[in-house]
């Protein structure tokens, strides 16, 4: 039966190359997917497309295909699926295909589009946002960006026509391995026991090295052999749906029922309804088994068929954070970071600091879990930190440089201070009809002199 | 007995939603693990961070249970203003909560 082998070789939009180019060496691939997407990079990259119309793709996206480039030169040919095309998959696709130029290699490379909105944004108004429940209007005069989470028929299509590289925009994280499995087997959108195993096996690809021992190591309990230079996963998938998730002996980390078990709940809620922009899939009667080395079995996943909507993204600008930090340390340390606090506290009063939201932080004390866990009474050192939520940008770094000004009018012994100021672009989610949404695919190949003539 | 003694755990978040997986290391203690990790305990173990509800999810075949937590990152990862925005460290207190 046939199976296809597909490598994942970016967890996210700033990983690491060296386990990427392990895979296409040692890793009898047929592709190598890099997932690049968070729910923010792509409003933060329509920023740089709005600033210059030939950037908002991946920062790292020249120095990923040059190491790409290298191998497609020594005859290592992996085809290449990526929304490392962000806000421009365009510009990027044209990037590529310059590079590949330079080089006299010959490549077909596709740009699927259409998960741009924001020219129809308007008609969306009324639409309810997910997070906040408001109506779209209320952000509509502070909107950036909007980009729907777009499935994986663009893909297919874009390796139907033979190209060898295909740069998405904002495609859902599953969907890079969907529009693969698509292609290749001739899957359908109503075949929902292959999908939801489709869509499993992009799940637990997408994270890289979380499937492979990274944000897994702990102790005894959970020992991962060489993490400092973990490996990334390979899944094997065949026609019939059957998946293995394996790695490269060349590489550290590992794979077992764990790290599968941990992946596969990461980020879902309702095991029963994953939504897709290509289904919904049922994880909630997975089976997870080892069946080797590094090679783990999953199983008995299913899916509906899609709702027929798409998230869309949308970034607006939300606000200012101005944050400073400051640390005290030996004895009494923990009081006088207290006292600063206080400080801080009276002098936001005092000067009328125009403060939405403010938060203070004893780091090594309650900075992560507040007072869920007890703190133990003395400390060696401390760090007091504040973070305040601002309408303008004069007012956050008002905040920071109050905590500077307690170098010299706070407690004593302070130091090592540290100041932020940041311009705070959020996310508001909507759902719009898959039918407003036309995707479209765009290619471009290299030109390649003949050096045997 | 504390939880990290039988289960791992592993947070993820979507916008304000924490999400933590809670995991036996040995399938016999699932139903252990039903039974002390409930929806009532996790929301008043983190009552100081989650301000929205709690809901458990059960996922039998691997002997996982899945707690979605709403309104528990202070805005979510793009506006909260955490250190941690993603609450990427929460399951390491869950892991030591007294079961």
């Amino acid at each position: 039966m046939k199976e296809i082998r597909i490598g994942s070789g970016a967890g996210y939009g700033g990983d690491r190359i060296e386990p990427a180019i392990d895979l296409m060496r040692n890793g009898d691939l047929d592709y190598l997917i890099f997932e690049c997407l968070a729910e923010r990079t792509i409003a933060l990259a329509n920023l740089e497309k709005a600033k210059d119309p030939e950037k908002g793709y991946n920062h790292l996206f020249e120095y990923r295909f040059a190491k790409v480039l290298d191998e497609y030169q020594s005859g290592n040919r992996i085809k290449i699926v990526t929304n490392m095309g962000a806000a421009n998959p365009i510009q990027a696709a044209k990037k590529l295909v310059e590079m590949a130029q330079s080089r006299n290699i010959q490549v077909k490379v596709a740009a699927v589009v259409g998960d741009d909105v924001i020219d129809r944004l308007e008609k969306y108004r009324d639409e309810v946002i997910i997070e906040t429940g408001k109506p779209l209007a209320s952000i509509m005069p502070e909107v950036i960006s909007a980009n729907a989470y777009i499935g994986a028929r663009g893909i297919e299509k874009a390796l139907a026509s033979g190209a060898e590289v295909v740069i998405t925009g904002r495609a859902a994280d599953p969907s890079l391995t969907v529009g693969i499995l698509l292609h290749e087997f001739g899957w359908k959108m109503d075949d929902c026991e292959l999908l939801g195993q489709g869509t499993i096996a992009g799940h637990l690809l997408e994270c890289a090295g979380q499937v492979t021992g990274g944000y897994y190591a702990d102790g005894a309990a959970k020992e991962v052999p060489d993490l400092w230079n973990l490996g990334f996963p390979i899944a094997i998938i065949k026609e019939d749906g059957s998946l293995e998730i394996t790695k490269t002996q060349t590489t550290g980390g590992l794979v077992n029922e764990m790290t599968c078990q941990e992946q596969t709940i990461y980020e879902i809620q309702d095991p029963q309804n994953y939504y897709t922009p290509d289904c919904i899939a049922d994880f909630s009667q997975i089976t997870i088994e080892q069946t080797g080395v590094d090679r783990v079995a999953v199983g008995n996943v299913s899916s509906k068929p899609s709702n027929g909507k798409y998230k869309v993204s949308v970034g607006y600008h939300d606000c200012f954070i101005g944050e400073g930090q400051i640390s005290y340390g030996g004895y009494n340390a923990y009081q006088r970071a207290v006292m600063a606090q206080e400080i801080l506290e009276r002098r936001f009063e005092l000067t009328g600091m125009e403060l939405s939201e403010v938060r203070f932080d004893l780091i090594g004390c309650n900075s992560l879990f507040g007072a869920t866990l007890p703190c133990p009474g003395d400390y060696s050192e401390i760090r007091l930190r504040v973070a305040g939520r601002t309408s303008d940008k004069a007012t956050a770094i008002r905040v920071a440089q109050e905590v500077e000004s307690l170098y010299t009018n706070g407690p004593y012994g302070g130091g090592g201070v540290t100041m932020n100021v940041q311009e705070v672009v959020s996310i508001a989610s909507i759902l719009i009809d898959q039918s407003d949404i036309e995707i479209e695919v765009e290619y471009f190949e290299s030109e390649v002199e003949d050096v045997t003539a | 007995m504390l939880l990290h003694e039988i289960a791992h755990c592993r947070t993820g978040d979507k916008g304000n939603i924490s999400v933590i997986s809670v995991i036996a290391y040995d399938k016999n203690d699932f139903e252990l693990l039903k039974e002390k990790v409930t929806i009532e305990k996790v929301r008043d173990y983190f009552k100081d961070i989650v301000k929205g509800p709690v809901n458990r999810y059960t996922l039998d075949n691997i002997a996982a249970l899945n707690f979605v937590m709403e309104d528990a990152l202070g805005g979510g990862v793009t506006r909260s203003l955490a250190l941690d925005k993603h609450g990427k460290t929460l399951s390491g207190a869950l892991l030591e909560m007294e079961i």
